[in-house]
């Protein structure tokens, strides 16, 4: 039997790209995917096929609506759902071959089948076909991921009450959608339906709607949404979906004043849970921290030796780019080399229009933890592109030290924010100030100037607004 | 071709040290053995010399913190002194030094020169070091891999050292004085802060009566003296003591490393020597294989270096255990501080004549407390406590001692 230096289980964003960079390595790798597919959820029912629709229905919602203001005229702009849905696939398709011939050329072998720790060293994968085979090897890699998280009360039925998976991919729009939980994967694909012509009802247990990120711009953010023709309801409990011929009756509360929703479609986004189960890591000892994910040190150690773990089956963010990061960072100490992931650097995103992007510290976190802080802001209706693009909802804030003018956090909403925030990241990386992005020429006309006199906000020297 | 000086590797507890002083300057000729810089470690301070003949380019500042392997010269053997008349060799450096550096040349110093923090400067570190006149080099940066943040040069602002300065000029009114630590001093401490967070330290105590040693010594020291042309001092006793605890108790000779033991089965022996400088420790050498006389001269040899200076790195690194005598100060009872990564450290204390019950009787005798300081993650109390007590029972009766004399 070959043995192998390193077995990934899981080929999410965390697995394959550790797997590239074991390669890179010289490290026999190998990897193991249950799936006919390799990428796991972001590539095939998460962060790739939302934001091809995300686009594609944006486009719509420019040609409906925006177009005109520029002058450029369309009559009878209208919707092809199935077309929209045939490039999505075709997105999928093309990342997902491509990652295969990435494997390919960096010498990892891929396994189909559902990937199980028999002992440590030992991972026997068991193929659709019932077929098992035992793989050797020095180190296992846990990359199993996560799974959205069933309400008891609302269990999927993959028809009315849905996740995110099945909600990628109705045919058509539909008339009433209701979306409980009001995270990033509610409002994105909310967005994306209320978009195409559903009627979108969004419920949130909590006060506000995007928890994690900095509850201004959050604020700011449902009130753009709203005006989109979302509705929201924040404070309410759902507590019962009745199904009746395929429609739903949503009972909530809110106030103490119980509600009822009717919906055709009801999207159940409260959140992700790891995806550890039929690994087999619990029987070979492998220690769970109390919300089951699997307990790690800073260098993806788990408890047993030989075994490591990355991604969202560990703690913090489940984001892809988290997950990629640990990957890179445990092949290369597998490697007996140094990796290392900054978990004050790792930006969050929530792709709707307009963007909201996050890294480091909110101003709430800031204040929590008594640090003395400054704040920069400065609004996109200001900035000289935003104008040109017609596209000036949004702003830029910093969160920065006092003493030190160190950036701590760095927020952003504008249709554009996702790649604006990769300046923030870069500078908080680098523990840069926010002089450092003040005296940093930015180029004229972009939207990147609004980065720039926010951070210029923070010692009140802006130059397009007034500074308060 | 050109030929990277690099600093050299150092003892393990070593990772960086600082440029003192530049003897050559950029632009000069220098010849192989002439030494270069002088390198300060927290431990010794030590001239790095040239190992070819060219023409220097300096690299790095006076008074920057280097680490091991950094590049700090380029030795440029293509050029010779002849070619450069005296007159004419400033104006050859300056046009020199605009001159594009070959890519070959450049690019490794470059990549390796980025940890020191003070290459390429961030816009707002720059507005501030022009500012108020810093010297970005001799600011630690905190920065990835080392860079300067503004954080670090707004700390190292004059202001804060120019109103010090302005309080203590007040004659007879500064209740205390503020000034910033030496780098080796700063290396120092943090160096000792490691220590004490890294292992579990525990000191045992005991106490050994010296009459039997300073009766030997009196008795061998003429004939030691003549025969060996050194006198025959107490701590050659102490070393063979340690090492035949050691032998004893060998997991005080260990060390750990990360999830490892590491048994050491030799014996070489810190001695912990006081200098201007501050405390350095220079190592006696497989002490269990050598004579008492060659143990004295080895000391001997070390404290004449110290004192002019001359202690060379290798001089103090890789010790397996070490021995402290505060006794030398007056010290009566101490608890020394471990020196990473090693198990054990023992210190000697001041001979005083004390009242003892030797057979139930009270008699006056020259007495020795002794301490055993020990990483109790590696060594358990029994053995901590049987090492002791061994070398206790070797100082008292001087013949378990492989004496040679």
């Amino acid at each position: 039997m070959e043995k192998f230096d390193v077995v990934i289980i899981g080929s999410g964003p965390g697995g394959y790209i550790a797997a590239i960079r074991a390669g890179q390595l010289g490290l026999k790798t190998a990897l193991v995917e249950k799936d006919k597919e390799l990428g796991g959820t972001c590539l095939n029912i998460g962060c790739i096929p939302s934001k091809a629709l995300l686009t594609s229905s944006d486009h719509f919602m420019f040609a409906k609506k925006e177009a005109e203001k520029h002058g450029v005229m369309f009559d009878g702009v209208h919707v092809d759902l199935r077309k929209m849905q045939q490039r999505k696939d075709k997105v999928v398709k093309t990342f997902t071959s491509g990652v295969r011939a990435l494997m390919k050329t960096n010498k990892v072998t891929t396994f189909e089948g559902f990937g199980t720790i028999a002992a440590p060293g030992k991972v026997s994968v068991k193929s659709s076909d019932g077929k098992t085979q035992e793989l050797e090897t020095k180190n296992i890699v846990i990359a199993t991921g996560s799974a959205p998280v069933e309400l008891p009360f609302a269990k999927f039925d993959g028809k009315t009450i849905v996740s995110s998976t099945e909600a990628l991919c109705f045919t058509e729009p539909p008339k009433k959608l209701l979306v409980i939980g009001a995270g990033a994967i509610g409002l994105e694909l909310g967005s994306v339906w209320n978009r195409l012509g559903s009627e979108v009802t969004m419920l949130e247990f909590l006060p506000r709607i995007a928890v994690g990120f900095d509850l201004e711009l959050s604020n700011l953010l449902q009130r753009s949404l709203t005006a989109q023709g979302i509705t929201f309801h924040l404070e309410t409990k759902v507590s019962a979906v009745k199904l009746t011929n395929g429609h739903a009756t949503v009972t909530a509360t809110k106030g103490g004043e119980e509600m009822k929703f009717d919906a055709d479609k009801v999207l159940v986004s409260v959140g992700r849970r790891p995806f550890s189960e039929g690994v087999c890591a619990e029987k070979v000892g492998v220690e769970f921290d109390d919300r089951k994910r699997i307990k790690v040190d800073k260098n993806f150690r788990t408890n047993i030796q030989g075994i490591y773990a990355i991604g969202d089956v560990t703690a913090g963010p489940m984001l892809a780019h988290k997950a990629e990061d640990e990957g890179i960072a445990c092949m290369e100490i597998i490697a007996g080399k140094s990796g290392h992931v900054n978990y004050d650097a790792i930006a969050g995103i929530i792709y709707t229009n307009p963007e909201l992007a996050g890294v480091g510290l909110t101003e709430d976190q800031a204040k929590e933890k008594g640090i003395d802080y400054r704040i920069g802001k400065f609004p996109f209706r200001a900035n000289s592109r935003a104008l040109c693009n017609e596209d000036v909802d949004g702003m830029v804030k910093f969160v920065a030290d006092a003493k030190t003018d160190r950036v701590l956090g760095a927020h952003i909403l504008q249709h554009a924010a996702s790649e604006l925030i990769a300046e923030a990241v870069s500078v908080i990386e680098f523990g840069g100030s926010s002089e450092d992005i003040g005296r940093t020429c930015h180029s004229h006309p972009t939207l990147s100037e609004a980065v720039r006199e926010a951070a210029l906000n923070v010692e009140k020297r802006a130059l397009h607004i007034l500074n308060r | 071709m050109s030929i990277e000086v690099k600093i050299p590797a150092v003892g393990e507890s070593i990772s960086s040290g600082v440029v003192s002083v530049w003897h050559k300057k950029s632009g000069d000729f220098v010849n192989p053995g002439d030494a270069l810089f002088t390198l300060e470690t927290e431990k010794v301070s030590t001239e790095i010399v040239a190992e070819n003949a060219g023409v220097l380019e300096a690299k790095a500042a006076e008074g920057q913190e280097v680490k091991i392997g950094e590049v700090v010269a380029i030795i440029d053997d293509s050029k010779v002194p002849e070619e450069i008349p005296p007159a004419e060799k400033k104006a050859t450096i300056g046009e020199k030094k605009k001159q594009p550096i070959p890519p070959e040349t450049k690019a490794p110093v470059a990549s390796k020169q980025k940890s020191t923090g003070a290459e390429v400067l961030s816009p707002a570190v720059r507005r501030i070091v022009e500012e108020e006149h810093l010297e970005p080099a001799k600011i630690s940066g905190t920065g990835k891999d080392g860079r300067l943040t503004k954080g670090d040069v707004l700390a190292a602002h004059p202001e804060e050292e120019k109103e010090d300065r302005d309080r203590q000029a007040e004659p007879g009114t500064e209740r205390f004085i503020r000034k910033k630590m030496s780098p080796l001093r700063r290396k120092i401490a943090a160096q000792l802060v490691m220590a004490q967070q890294t292992a579990a330290i525990l000191t045992t105590f005991n106490e050994c009566d010296m009459s039997a040693i300073q009766e030997l010594r009196a008795k061998s020291q003429e004939g030691f003296t003549k025969k060996n042309g050194i006198k025959l001092g107490l701590m050659s006793f102490f070393i063979k003591a340690a090492v035949e605890a050691l032998k004893a108790v060998p997991v005080v000779n260990g060390r750990i490393e990360e999830d490892d033991f590491i048994q050491n089965n030799f014996y070489d022996i810190g001695v912990a020597v006081g200098t201007e400088r501050g405390l350095i420790v220079p190592i006696v050498r497989d002490a269990d294989k050598k004579s008492f006389a060659e143990l004295e001269l080895d000391i001997a040899g070390y404290a004449v270096k110290a004192r002019e200076g001359k202690l060379k790195i290798e001089d103090l690194q890789g010790g397996t255990f070490t021995i402290s005598n505060g006794g030398v100060y007056g010290s009566l009872l101490s608890t020394p501080i471990l020196n990473p990564p090693q198990s054990g450290i023992l210190g000697m204390h001041k001979i005083m004549p004390r009242p003892v019950a030797i057979d139930k009787k009270v008699e006056v005798r020259p007495m020795m407390y002794l301490a055993l300081s020990y990483d109790h993650r590696a060594v358990d109390g029994k053995e901590a406590v049987t090492f002791l007590i061994k070398v206790k029972e070797c100082i008292e009766d001087p013949k378990k001692l492989p004496l040679d004399f």
